[in-house]
């Protein structure tokens, strides 16, 4: 019996490696060829009325109400700053990034955009007309009965 | 000095002359015929050397600028209609052309010394390069960009309502240009820094004053109205 014993051992292995094998979740997705081409689904357009639409919750960033399509934002150019920087925004009607774009994590005011805000895209995203990826339940806090400061 | 005339001498002895063993028709014709042949290699050169195929033979064109220009809409767009190297950078008129064409001869030294060779050296060359064009646009009214737009055509209606605002002020006026504007829409922007957008407004139009009373002096005088004596 004794001799039996590391071949049953290593037999066992075996059969537990090829069991546990059949649960191993598939990494390259459930199609059969994963070379295969898929057809890819149409392009979104984006919303270009330039309407402001009002914010979900007071901290969101606002979105973008244009096309923002060949803007160039890298370290040689940013096209959003072009229009929307302090010193352009008369010349272009944009709306002037807020002043919090202006001060530094401690607060300290700068004298131009800090560089942590300076990839726009970032935050702020142009929108689509079109489906939720996923679903959510959001709810205004206004319509959750939230009172205003001072009102009690 | 004697060893430079002399063959000149000759050559003109040699034009002024009458043929002495030519006919005519042999002249004239044989000239006609020699400049056709003339005018039409000469042409095929030229046009040969306005395709896009001959700009991106060079690898400094290829790698670096129609790389960026091929993920733009004027190379790729829902009416398939293509901008191409020379639809923007050489005039269509013959003498503007011809002028274009002559001043490019400048970057077959380029080509030859290597002086963008590498992406490096491009990217440290880019502003300069930039500016060049930028002039050029600047000083022939964007020619080449209204080769074929057209603000007569122009339907500000379809345009959305900040472009049709910012066109009606400043393209139709003929105060700007395009590429006051709209720069870096074929290839990717140098450093920007320092260069102004084309809605920059006017130093003297931005005001020097704040509106309302210009401080003591006004307020005194004011003050010197309403209690007199």
């Amino acid at each position: 019996m004794r001799q039996f014993r590391l071949p049953l051992i290593l037999g066992a292995c075996l059969a537990g490696t090829l069991v546990l094998a059949q649960n191993v979740p598939e990494l390259s997705g459930p199609a059969s060829d994963p070379m295969e081409p898929v057809p890819a689904a149409p392009l979104e357009q984006y919303v270009t009325d330039d309407v402001r639409l009002m914010r979900a919750y007071p901290e969101q960033p606002p979105i973008i109400p244009h096309s923002i399509e060949g803007y160039q934002l890298s370290v040689n150019a940013n096209r959003c700053l072009s229009c929307h920087k302090r010193e352009h925004s008369m010349g272009a009607g944009a709306p002037m990034i807020s002043i919090t774009h202006y001060m530094t994590r401690e607060g300290q005011m700068l004298a131009d955009v800090s560089p942590r805000r300076y990839f726009c895209t970032q935050c702020h995203v142009p929108q689509a007309d079109t489906d939720a990826l996923v679903g959510n339940s959001f709810t205004d806090m206004s319509q959750m009965g939230a009172a205003s400061a001072g009102s009690d | 000095m004697r060893w430079i005339m002399q063959p000149l001498r000759w050559f003109w002895r040699v034009l002024k002359t009458p043929a002495g063993s030519l006919g005519l028709g042999f002249l004239t014709l044989g000239g006609f015929i020699g400049g056709v042949v003339f005018w039409g290699a000469f042409n095929t050169a030229l046009e040969y050397t306005n395709t896009e195929a001959f700009c991106v033979s060079c690898h400094e064109m290829r790698d670096n600028v129609f790389e960026e220009l091929s993920h733009t809409v004027h190379f790729s767009n829902r009416s398939g209609v293509r901008a191409g190297c020379p639809d923007c950078h050489v005039p269509h008129d013959w003498t503007d052309k011809i002028a274009r064409k002559m001043q490019a001869s400048k970057e077959v030294w380029g080509t030859i010394f290597g002086t963008i060779n590498t992406r490096q050296k491009f990217l440290d060359h880019r502003l300069t390069m930039a500016k060049r064009e930028w002039a050029r646009l600047k000083a022939n009214d964007s020619l080449e960009c209204r080769n074929c737009h057209s603000e007569l055509a122009m339907d500000l209606s379809r345009q959305a309502p900040r472009a049709a605002e910012i066109h009606t002020k400043y393209l139709l006026t003929g105060e700007r240009t395009c590429i006051d504007c709209h720069k870096g829409i074929a290839h990717e922007l140098p450093d920007m820094t320092g260069v102004e957008p084309g809605w920059t407004v006017d130093e003297d139009l931005q005001g020097t004053a704040h509106p309302g009373p210009r401080g003591a002096e006004e307020v005194q005088s004011h003050l010197m109205q309403a209690a007199p004596g």
